[in-house]
């Protein structure tokens, strides 16, 4: 909700669409002066002094014929980088590489070695250009190259700078995946050209030594032409030993490292065609009779023809250098830069709408067992939008082990810190803890006899504030203060009700606590154990008893939820999960410790505070306010639903529009969503396939468990259907045509009418089980005060994840389902009775929380992919009646 | 209910065609709230075969033989072989002296007969090139034979062994067979039920000699079943019930349930007209093991007790088409499905004032559809049927859009229709499953040590 422009006042469509549409109103003398960079139109984005106008990653690379040059931005649209100087910027980043990446021929050793450098993380800002930006630099291998390496760096730039400063683990993990597939891919790559360079090398000497033995028999032994002849070959020989050296070196690239690769291809692929051609190439080099094309023969790629190698290469400023897809194989490149576009947009927005949709993530994490049922962004374990919960172990973990130098985990936690964190920190009284940096790095750096021009720069120009490189233990120590601070920010901006819901569940939750301190807690599996139902609103300790409807359990029914909008405006900036919070951590008590050492223990949450409201997708940052002014080209119709693309929410806000047209148009509105909670099919019966689209479009938003690509919806259906698609489909767009077909088409629906609701769009009319609750008018209020779709997608999914909430608690609550004692069924069937009408269902609405309960249950067993075993279609006998207008 | 949504003319005809009979949407006696589709067959599925407490085989016309669990609903095994379709099928428990084992024997058009293990799907034994199709299958497990009936009658041993052949003497083939006392078979051949008699020699050689014809039916015989130890029971095409005794071949009962005749039980006094003989064809005969026998005559269905020798209960109309099979149930409930695609369950009541059991508001209410025949006069002989009592459907299950062919009760676990739209249902009690599913759900949360 914080991060969604419709609840905060500020940033309404109305107030911003245009800026002062009527001049007129005041004369232009008298007037204020507009926000120097009103074109922005939006005081929260703090890019409005920076010369871009979103945040972008660019690529660049110290180019040893030309110096850093920029390579490729994503978003790659140039007016992202606007008049930003790009090359300029390059040289800046470029320069600040510390990383003591010493290739060539170390002493004592006649053959070249490769390093395996660490990538280096850095933090800069320019204050100038209003530009911040984090660092990551990586060097390729190139044979080619000077060194057989070519530096290149990612750079997430971005003019807010704490962002960059908050987001630094995210952004540092997700950098070095998409730095490790790069550089897997350039492995693969260079091991590849070194066998070719092999193939030429050998296929060189061949020729050089049929040119010797030419010599010698032409001119002698001694002679000058054989001498020269033979040096050249020995040249040639040592040179296959390097490159061969070489090719070891990087196909025993070690393996600890390829572990946390995600690549296409398995990378053992790599090792094992280079071992395989090792093999292949004769390896007795006196063997003067060998033959070039027996090489070609045992070449398991006979496509290659080894070409010979002039005695000296070409000047180094004449070759062309290779291109950056050229330096990975192809489809690494094309990954990586997925993974870079997909950071692109997981960093889109302002610091607070990541927090938002962090924790709103982190949380989501928390509620597998659920999240099919209602959350469209929660895939079958698609990361689209996965923050790394695993990111910030480290930073939970230091204290506990701050110097854990001995163990291998924990030095590569501290050099991935340590290595050249450089942070320019907001509090210059922190100075103190930068001169206890490990100056080493700095000072390799300025060692680097490489980095002549690079050094110059860094020194010359005082705008790069690189203030300090921070140990990891300050830096905990550091975020350590800011989290205090934050936290206690934090509650105070939580207790004032920025939530929607935190209102009235805590009201819900009252009784629960209360009871709580009741002797004899429930537990989920055995009675004498609390448990932690660390679920949306249930994270509550319950007591048997409450639940069994004795003393002690005061429900409250929760107010609808849109009176008390009012309440809510939003103050403060939510807070990283890394801060924040911590005061709102439940103690569980006698709890699961495995539960409390989880990572994410520290961001537990007695609730889903802002469950909606980071739902967004990437797709529609026309609703984040950071990005106002990219929303009109963004804005492209969604697709129709079930056509084999995946429901995106902004998709499901347009259907918000509809559904809000729907409720306020259809006084049945309530039946209908009934049907659908309660898991009976809905059938839209209509002529017009536009009308039943749209209205199958706008009743999707309550179809619980609609798959990631609605495929629990038939948008529009021409032939008479089938049970099976009643047990497939729960909202079906039916065709009324006036034939033979469609009498049969009607026929179905009389037939199985005791399965569906039918709801016809042309005469308006729904047939389907009587509902009389309240329940659904709190989803689905004709009179509703909100105006907007999104803004009404937000607020039904607060409900919904309401009703799944107790439809979690209902499904794990032990003694509702097994007998306690020597007790009947009767009894137990009483209890659960009595749960749920203490929950606030009525016997109707009993029904939805079976319908979910029963869905959670055969998820919880069966998992997301049920191959082998038939649905399950379930239904029950009652009567329906006709709904008209 | 429909017109609202049908609308105008072709509405009508829709309407006219709906049930005559219809209970309704609300069913609390309906325990079946719950169903799984089993696809699996390519065309018709006519048999199905309970093997064990939790599986069953499902065959038909595609020649497939599947094995399901009906807990589940998974497909166990597919039983290939048979190239064409099925055109019967038993199971054969195979009891040694601690283990139970058992298969499935199967007969097909295309003259071979197999024998399945249901627990690998392996075909253990075949038997192709007969001379002619076999139409039905008995198994006598006291011996370790079965046979198999057809233009002739074969009897097997276990390792399917030809034991020995009798011709039927007659156009006809045998199509249905029963298991009598003292080693004999009653087999039914088109319009007379032919005796055999079975004999073991000490050689252990078997022979089979028809012993003795009864033709009393007037016309092919349906359906022949054993009702208890003492007498069986034949059902014919005109509508003719013969209850024979098992030992000794003589008529115990005959019943000719006519529409246009008068019944010597008084309930036939209700009179129809324009029936056709296939409306009177008996197709299934149902018994409880003692001393009721339900019959489905026509599209109607007939409880009769033996000792009283006349029908207590019957109901004309229970579907809107031919009843193909029927079952009863423990607590006088009966089951019936029939080709409108509907299995119904009934429940005998006592009528609730036995001094107007027939009264034509009584009758009305069953069979509105044939609303002007209606105006029969009510039951004169109300004394001589005092135990009459009144079928009420209690429950419909609505889920085949074919005929259903028939159907497999496995008590609590659920019900099991095979028809005609090559589908296999199952139905089962949504409240039981709710729970078995709850169970389920805790012993994950055990093995897996709380949630996640």
């Amino acid at each position: 909700m914080i991060g969604s422009p419709d609840v905060v006042a500020l940033t309404k469509e109305d107030d911003f669409g245009e800026v002062y549409p009527d001049p007129s109103v005041l004369p232009e003398d008298f007037s204020v002066p507009l926000f120097a960079h009103a074109a922005n139109a939006n005081p929260w984005t703090k890019t409005s002094y920076a010369k871009f106008s979103k945040d972008f990653i660019l690529i660049s690379e110290f180019s040893e014929q030309v110096g850093p040059q920029p390579l490729l931005t994503i978003p790659e649209d140039p007016k992202v980088c606007g008049t930003f100087d790009l090359n300029y910027f390059s040289l800046r980043i470029m320069s600040v590489d510390y990383q003591a990446s010493f290739v060539g021929h170390p002493p004592g050793s006649s053959y070249p070695k490769l390093n395996f450098v660490e990538d280096s993380k850095v933090v800069l800002g320019d204050s100038k250009e209003g530009a911040f930006a984090y660092v990551h630099h990586l060097t390729l291998y190139d044979l080619e190259a000077r060194g057989f390496v070519r530096p290149f760096c990612m750079a997430y730039i971005s003019a807010d700078e704490r962002k960059i400063m908050q987001q630094f683990q995210e952004l540092s993990s997700k950098f070095s995946r998409a730095s490790e597939c790069l550089k897997s891919g350039n492995r693969k790559a260079f091991a590849n050209e070194l066998q070719k360079k092999l193939k030429d090398l050998e296929y060189t000497r061949s020729v050089v030594h049929k040119e010797t033995e030419l010599q010698k028999m032409n001119n002698g032994c001694y002679s000058t032409q054989a001498i020269e002849k033979a040096n050249e070959l020995a040249n040639v020989e040592k040179s296959i030993y390097e490159h061969k050296d070489l090719l070891r070196q990087i196909t025993s690239y070690p393996n600890r490292k390829r572990q946390d690769v995600e690549c296409l291809q398995p990378e053992s692929e790599a090792p094992a065609k280079a071992t395989g051609s090792d093999v292949a190439f004769p390896f007795n080099h006196s063997d003067a009779e060998h033959n070039p094309a027996d090489g070609d023969v045992s070449d398991p790629r006979p496509s290659y023809t080894p070409q010979l190698i002039k005695a000296k290469s070409a000047k180094c400023f004449d070759k062309r250098l290779k291109t950056l897809e050229e330096l990975c194989e192809l489809a690494s490149f094309h990954q990586t830069m997925d993974q870079l576009k997909s950071i692109e947009k997981s960093f889109r927005g302002d610091l607070c709408y990541i927090y938002t949709s962090q924790i709103d993530q982190i949380l989501l994490g928390k509620q597998k067992i659920t999240n099919f049922l209602f959350e469209s962004d929660w895939g079958n374990g698609e990361p689209a939008k996965h923050f790394e919960v695993a990111g910030l172990i480290p930073h939970l973990d230091l204290p506990q082990a701050p110097d854990g130098s001995g163990e291998p985990t924990s030095l590569e936690t501290c050099t991935s810190f340590g290595d050249s964190v450089h942070i320019k920190l907001e509090l210059e009284s922190v100075d103190g803890p930068a001169e206890s940096s490990p100056s080493d790095l700095t000072q390799e750096t300025s060692e680097d006899a490489a980095d002549i021009e690079t050094k110059g720069s860094f020194s010359s120009d005082k705008s790069i504030e690189t203030l300090g490189a921070v140990s990891p233990s300050n830096l905990h120590s550091h975020l350590d203060v800011m989290g205090r601070r934050g936290t206690s920010d934090e509650c105070s901006g939580t207790e004032n009700g920025i939530f929607f819901d935190r209102s009235t569940v805590s009201s819900a939750n009252a009784p629960y606590e209360k009871s709580s301190a009741q002797p004899g807690a429930f537990s989920l599996l055995d009675n004498d154990s609390t448990v932690d139902v660390y679920h949306t609103e249930t994270l509550v300790k319950v007591d048997t008893a409450c639940c069994m409807g004795q003393e002690g359990f005061i429900f409250e029914e929760p107010e609808p939820v849109h009176q008390r909008c009012g309440e809510t405006v939003v103050k403060q900036e939510p807070l990283s999960l890394l801060y924040g919070d911590l005061a709102l951590q439940v103690d569980f008590a006698g709890g699961e410790a495995a539960h409390e050492h989880s990572p994410s223990a520290v961001l537990s949450f007695p609730n889903t505070l802002s469950e909606d409201v980071a739902r967004m997708n990437v797709e529609e940052s026309s609703d984040t306010t950071s990005y106002m002014s990219i929303s009109t080209s963004s804005d492209r119709a969604p697709s129709p639903l079930g056509h084999g693309n995946p429901v995106t929410v902004k998709q499901k806000k347009k259907a918000g529009q509809s559904a809000l047209k729907f409720i306020r148009q259809y006084p049945f509105a309530q039946q209908a969503i009934f049907c659908l909670l309660s898991g009976r099919t809905l059938v839209v019966l209509g002529v017009d396939e536009g009308t039943v689209r749209k209205l199958v479009n706008a009743l999707s938003i309550f179809v619980p468990n609609l798959g990631r690509y609605a495929e629990q919806v038939q948008p529009w259906l021409c032939c008479p259907f089938q049970l099976t698609d009643l047990q497939r489909w729960k909202l079906i767009g039916l065709q009324r045509i006036a034939s033979p077909t469609g009498s049969s088409m009607l026929y179905s629906l009389s037939r199985y009418s005791r399965y569906i609701g039918i709801l016809d769009a042309d005469n308006k009319t729904l047939r389907c089980p009587t509902y009389k609750g309240t329940l659904i008018g709190h989803i689905a209020d004709h009179r509703t005060q909100i105006k907007r779709g999104s803004t009404y997608y937000h607020h039904v999914q607060n409900m919904l994840t309401q009703l799944t909430a107790k439809a979690f608690l209902y499904t794990f609550c032990h003694h509702l389902h097994l007998p306690l004692g020597l007790e009947d069924e009767d009894a137990v069937v009483q209890r659960r009775t009595t749960f749920l009408y203490h929950l606030g269902f009525s016997e109707e609405e009993s029904k939805i929380v079976h319908y979910l309960s029963g869905l959670i249950k055969q998820r919880y067993v069966q998992g997301p992919c049920q191959r082998g075993i038939q649905p399950v279609f379930a239904f029950n006998y009652t009567t329906s009646c006709l709904y008209k207008i | 209910m429909l017109r609202w949504i049908l609308g105008g003319r072709e509405a009508q005809g829709a309407v006219e065609k709906s049930p005559t009979l219809f209970i309704g949407e609300e069913q609390p006696k309906n325990p079946f709230t719950e169903l799984q589709v089993l696809k699996g067959h390519f065309d018709i599925v006519r048999f199905l075969v309970q093997i064990d407490d939790s599986r069953f085989a499902s065959a038909g016309d595609d020649g497939l033989v599947l094995v399901w669990n009906v807990e589940t609903g998974e497909r166990l095994m597919e039983l290939r072989g048979h190239s064409q379709q099925i055109t019967a099928m038993v199971a054969w428990s195979l009891i040694n002296a601690d283990t139970s084992h058992t298969s499935i024997i199967t007969a097909s058009s295309d003259r071979s007969l197999s024998l399945w293990d249901p627990d690998t799907g392996n075909r253990v034994q075949t038997i192709s090139d007969l001379q002619s199709s076999v139409k039905c299958l008995l198994v006598l497990e006291h011996l370790d034979l079965w046979l198999s009936g057809g233009n002739e009658l074969c009897v097997w041993n276990q390792d399917f062994k030809l034991l020995c052949k009798r011709e039927v003497h007659s156009d006809a083939a045998i199509t249905a067979m029963v298991q009598l006392p003292k080693m004999h078979v009653a087999a039914a051949v088109d319009k007379e039920i032919v005796i055999y008699k079975l004999a073991v020699s000490s050689k252990l050689e078997v022979s089979v000699q028809p012993f003795r014809q009864l033709t009393d039916h007037h016309d092919s015989i349906r359906v022949l079943i054993n009702v208890n130890d003492g007498l069986f029971a034949s059902g014919s095409h005109v509508g003719e019930l013969i209850i024979w005794d098992a030992v000794n071949w003589t008529i115990q009962a005959y019943e000719h349930i006519l529409w246009e005749e008068p019944h010597c039980d008084g309930q036939a006094e209700i009179r129809f007209v324009s029936q056709k003989q296939s409306d009177m064809s008996i197709h299934h005969l149902a018994s409880n093991g003692e001393v009721v026998i339900l019959a489905a005559v026509g599209s109607g269905l007939y409880v009769y007790n033996i000792h009283s020798r006349n029908v207590v209960a019957y109901r004309k109309m229970a579907h809107d088409s031919n009843v193909l099979h029927t079952m009863l149930l423990s607590d006088g409930q009966l089951m019936s499905c029939s080709e409108d695609g509907s299995v119904r369950m009934w429940e005998m009541e006592p009528l609730p004032l036995p001094a107007e059991p027939a009264s034509p508001g009584f009758f009305g209410l069953w069979s509105f559809g044939r609303s002007s025949k209606q105006t029969c006069p009510p039951v004169k002989k109300v004394p001589e049927v005092p135990i009459l009592k009144s079928l009420e459907l209690t429950g419909d299950l609505i889920g085949h859009s074919g005929a259903i062919q028939m159907f497999l009760s496995f008590g609590e676990k659920g019900l099991v229709t095979c028809s005609t739209d090559h589908l296999v249902i199952l139905w089962k009690d949504g409240e039981r499953q709710s729970r078995l599913r709850s169970l389920a759900v805790f012993q994950k949360l055990e093995e897996n040590q709380g949630l996640c």
